[in-house]
């Protein structure tokens, strides 16, 4: 099948690829790009692990096709650290111990960062809501919510960056 | 440096603290390798045929049009399998037969359920190898299929395993694969004692583990005839061994590389993909990878079993149970082995009951082979038997914990199979949850109601190999074959922290290949920071041992005159003598060379775990749909050596169940066609279907291992349905007797009694 | 004497007996002893030289890694259950 040059911003970078009409955007990150932290889950857009941010918006990229990209911004859970840094969500979520296995992790940051782009003081509720379409299998959600809270309070107070990966949460 | 948040016992420096995990920057950035995230160059990808039928006779093949086709390099069928020997091996957690497991791999004679792999294909893309799927010609003669075990076990249904027998009924072909009998007591005299008697008959569906990462698997074969799988697995020495026993090969000729794994709960202990990967990989001479989609997932992996179970329990009108007896049938899926054994050993187990009858039967359906799924068995088993209790409890004006703490199991007391227990912790966590401020809270509002339910699980000790190697700056590596799958790399990292009195970040964890370690169990059972956490401890004490005496060396002293304590070395005759493991290390070299310390078990003094849970709920009487207002479990653990992640598995656990108890269920029709393989309609829990989840982790210490660790893995999952049942019954005034309890089921039996009240002058009053 | 005590199934062929009193030093043993008492019994707990991979044998309270070869004390109980796997 004929492939299409496809040129877009991807984590603030410029990307080229070539990609077949029916490729989905899943496929091109993870096989064309190997950009492999966004998962497959299900490729029907009920579990959330490959969500990323196109233009903006939250998105299953396994329901985007890659030729729908074309000069898009799209943002993956590879760009969320700035170099070694991680951002407050990353933090929130190894000090909380807001995963287990791990593998909806990425789609659950990236949900979690499209929710905070816009509310950056979100209530539980609205934190439940927002992640509504991203399953976890391992943990039962409770200690991702509290991540994303205190993430959001984090972030809120401009102390994210201030505090290295390693460090362990204070007594 | 990690820092220390809570020590919930002064003799532990690093035990019983929330380090970091250290697997978790990875995991955050999206650097974890999954085995889906592996390639090779030269890869292919290889995909599934599966039956369309539930239950037919394959009468032939023809895979001429899918080999022409461009890029397809090759197609095997269950005749490219040798026929394994129709008999228990033991291999891995439990026995497989390996006729059985190859049978299922790809099917030979029959297909016995929808989704049942017929034929496998590699080519150069997936797109052609789906392609090729398409010109694959399967002529199939259509049988009946058998869906349920009440139609399984009838006398007139049709056979899915011409050669199956079981030891009870001779020579008769039969769907029934085992029945298991536990008997205790004198179950007449017993019923003839009680004053209060229920009988009760429940039903559950086959659910899912619904692990989000898909199975995976990709193999290369070397014309040195040396396989290399790599592949998300709970078991990789079962991937192994299964592996090699479907192909007919030796087991040494194949290592498995197990990647990150994306939750399995019971249902990544056996293999799918990874012999038909291995064995396109050999037919090929390039590397194969599989992966298969949600649909396959649900269809074809497996799931746990439905069943359908009857209870008669009676106490006195004091709340002394007087006798029980179980009768369960569970739905094995397509080839023997449901965990029916598991939850005739579970259903009782709580409660000391002089008389017990438990009848158990393993039954064949038209469905996918069941498989392991967190606390196997004992979530359907509880769900009926801990309904009864909770009759039986407000039957005799007693709280149901009150109920529950006067018959508990404890020390000394026989488990239903027979053994009397050592220390247990059961009624502890009644305890926890009599005196958590959830319980003692009111519950006010309609329709809203409090249910409390327990649980047991064994837990498993089995083998585990764990090394200890100490590097020239001073850390150490902590090397082992068990697959983490929820933190356990941060539980044994902290062990050997532990024991070598150093800071958790000096010592970095990780897991091997089966080349590269010796033969480790399967990370299932609740046991890794117990088994292989028991290893962790012994080579860590392995390594304090040498490095005594290499520190007596330089003491010029006896080892056993050298003292160790938080990590240093001192001379016993002259303490001011003395040298951390850090400096200690870099002379090494001086001193006789590198220090590895190794420990392998066959680890015994497993210690069983039990759990109680108080849940809150809200039914809404004109949609059905329960609400789960408040949530809180207490689990003995024995020791929590990381209560994050044992709180992490309390909470997970405790979802599972609740999806079990509320909505998950395999809908088949007539025809035996799954009709809800996909994640939509087949019905987990999202974040806004649960409130926060209070976790109370119990620590009554397992004297048989070193830290006083049990697993807590499992038991979480098994208290929420009757936990949720009792908690509609107060809410609403329905004792639901079958799962899930959905909106459409429990709505109809709304509506059932709100016609009875208005026939009945006699319901209504009651109402 | 060691104390075995029989399962459900197989009280059948020791009849009716759930409690057996016998000699022996390890598990094989008894189950030899067992199966000198009841004949059929040892059958249905060995198989090629092994106990079956279907049954677990607790010994005290414990349950046994060692198989055949599991010691036991002069005191021991032993129980033979079904084996299960966990998830």
């Amino acid at each position: 099948m004929a492939k299409t040059r496809i040129e877009a911003t991807i984590n603030g970078e410029p990307v080229e690829f070539l990609c077949e009409p029916r490729q989905s955007l899943l496929e091109v990150l993870r096989d064309v790009l190997n950009l492999t932290g966004t998962k497959e889950g299900c490729l029907t857009g009920d579990c959330g692990a490959c969500s990323v941010i196109l233009n903006g918006r939250l998105v299953c990229s396994c329901l985007v096709l890659g030729l729908e990209v074309a000069g898009a911004t799209v943002e993956t859970v590879e760009g969320l650290a700035a170099g070694t840094e991680l951002v407050p969500l990353q933090q929130a979520f190894l000090q909380q111990a807001a995963l287990q296995c791990g593998i909806c992790t990425p789609g659950f940051l990236v949900a979690a960062k499209a929710l905070l782009d816009s509310n950056p003081n979100p209530s539980e509720t609205e934190i439940r809501y927002a992640l509504a379409g991203n399953l976890c299998r391992c943990t039962g959600y409770d200690k991702i919510v509290r991540a994303v809270m205190d993430a959001a309070a984090l972030m809120r107070q401009g102390q994210g960056r201030a505090s290295s990966p390693m460090q362990g949460r204070e007594a | 440096m990690a820092t220390v948040t809570n020590t919930s016992n002064g003799t532990y420096k690093v035990v019983g603290t929330r380090p970091l995990r250290p697997d978790g920057v990875d995991k955050v950035t999206g650097r974890a390798k999954y085995g889906a995230d592996y390639s090779l160059p030269g890869m292919l990808h290889g995909k599934v045929l599966r039956s369309p039928h539930a239950h037919a006779r394959i009468k032939a093949i023809n895979v001429e049009k899918a080999l022409k086709l461009a890029g397809v390099k090759a197609i095997v069928t269950g005749r490219d399998l040798p026929e394994g020997e129709n008999k228990s091996v033991p291999l891995g957690e439990m026995s497989v037969n390996p006729r059985h497991l190859g049978h299922n791999i790809l099917a030979r004679d029959k297909v016995l359920y929808q989704g049942h792999a017929v034929a496998a294909v590699a080519a150069v893309t997936p797109y052609i190898a789906e392609q090729a799927l398409e010109l694959i010609e399967v002529e199939y003669e259509v049988l009946p299929p058998v869906m349920t075990v009440d139609e399984a076990m009838a006398s007139t249904a049709p056979i899915l395993d011409p050669e199956l027998r079981n030891e009870e009924l001779g020579d008769q072909p039969t769907n029934i694969a085992k029945h298991t009998q536990l008997k205790r007591g004198d179950i007449e005299a017993g019923f003839k004692s009680a004053e209060i008697v229920i009988e009760r008959e429940f039903r559950t569906a086959m659910v899912h583990q619904g692990y989000i990462e898909p199975h995976n698997a990709l193999a290369t074969y070397g014309s040195d005839g040396r396989g290399t799988i790599y592949c998300s697995t709970q078991g990789p020495f079962e991937v192994r061994g299964m592996s090699a026993a479907v192909l007919g090969i030796s087991p040494g000729s194949i290592k498995v590389v197990p990647a990150e794994i994306g939750g399995g709960f019971g249902g990544k202990t056996t293999v799918y993909l990874e012999p038909l990967a291995l064995l396109l990989a050999m037919k090929t001479g390039r590397p194969v990878k599989m992966v298969m989609t949600r649909a396959e997932v649900l269809r074809a992996s497996g799931p746990t079993s439905g069943s359908h179970i009857k209870v008669k329990m009676g106490c006195t009108r004091q709340g002394t149970i007087t006798a029980a007896h179980v009768w369960l049938a569970y739905e094995a899926g397509a080839f023997p082995g449901s965990p029916v054994a598991a939850a005739a050993m579970t259903v009782l187990a709580p409660y000391a009951i002089p008389n017990v009858l438990i009848d158990a039967y393993d039954v064949l359906v038209n469905r996918p082979k069941t498989a392991a799924y967190r606390a196997p068995g004992a979530t359907n088993a509880a769900f009926a038997a801990e309904s009864v209790v909770d009759e039986l409890a407000e039957r005799c004006g007693l709280d149901p914990l009150d109920f529950r703490i006067l018959n508990g199991s404890h020390e000394g007391t026989p488990h239903p199979a027979g053994p009397p227990y050592k220390r247990i912790g059961f009624i502890e966590t009644c305890e926890a949850i009599k005196n958590s401020a959830h319980y003692k809270s009111p519950l006010k509002g309609a329709n809203r109601g409090r249910g409390v339910a327990s649980g047991f699980w064994f837990n498993a000790g089995m083998q585990s190999v764990a090394m200890v190697h100490v590097h020239a700056d001073g850390t150490a590596s902590v090397v082992t074959g068990s697959p983490d799958i929820g933190g356990s790399r941060a539980s044994c990292a902290m062990i050997a922290a532990e024991v070598l009195g150093v800071d958790v970040d000096q010592v970095r964890p990780m897991v091997t290949d089966t080349d590269a370690i010796g033969h480790t169990d399967v990370t299932g059972g609740s046991r890794v920071t117990f088994a292989t956490g028991m290893a962790v401890f012994q080579a860590a004490e392995d390594v304090v041992r040498q490095l005594k005496e290499r520190a007596a060396k330089l003491f010029e002293c006896k080892p056993d005159e050298v003292e160790f304590r938080a990590g240093t070395f001192a001379a016993k005759s002259n303490p001011s003598t003395s040298i951390t493991i850090k400096d200690l290390a870099k002379r090494l070299p001086r001193t006789g060379g590198p220090v590895t310390g190794r420990a392998a078990v066959n680890a015994r003094g497993v210690g069983p775990a039990f759990a109680t849970a108080c849940i809150d709920v809200e039914v809404d009487p004109e949609t059905g749909k329960v609400e789960i207002l408040r949530c809180t479990i207490a689990q003995d653990a024995g020791k929590a050596i990381h209560p994050s992640y044992v709180e992490g598995q309390m909470q997970g656990g405790t979802a599972q169940g609740v999806g079990w108890a509320l909505n998950e269920e395999y809908v088949y029709d007539s025809q035996g066609r799954l009709l809800n393989s996909g994640l939509l309609d087949y019905r987990m829990p999202t974040c806004p279907d649960l409130p926060m989840m209070e976790p109370i982790i119990v620590e009554v210490p397992n004297p048989g291992h070193p830290l006083g660790v049990r697993g807590v893995g499992e038991v979480s999952i098994v208290p929420p349905p009757a936990a949720i049942a009792n908690a509609i019954y107060r809410a609403v005034g329905i004792r639901m007797t079958e799962l899930p309890m959905s909106p459409p089921r429990l709505l109809k039996a709304i509506l059932a009694r709100r016609a009875e009240d208005r026939t009945s002058p006699a319901a209504a009053a009651r109402a | 004497m060691a104390k075995v005590f029989i399962p459900a199934q197989m009280r059948k062929l020791c009849g009716g007996q759930d409690v057996a009193v016998l000699d022996g030093t390890t598990v094989g043993e008894l189950i030899e002893g067992l199966g000198r008492r009841f004949p059929g019994v040892s059958a249905l707990l060995v198989e090629a030289g092994d106990l079956r991979p279907s049954i677990a044998v607790s010994v005290d309270g414990e349950i046994a890694t060692g198989g055949l070869l599991e010691r036991v004390g002069p005191n021991s109980e032993v129980h033979f259950i079904p084996a299960i796997g966990g998830g």
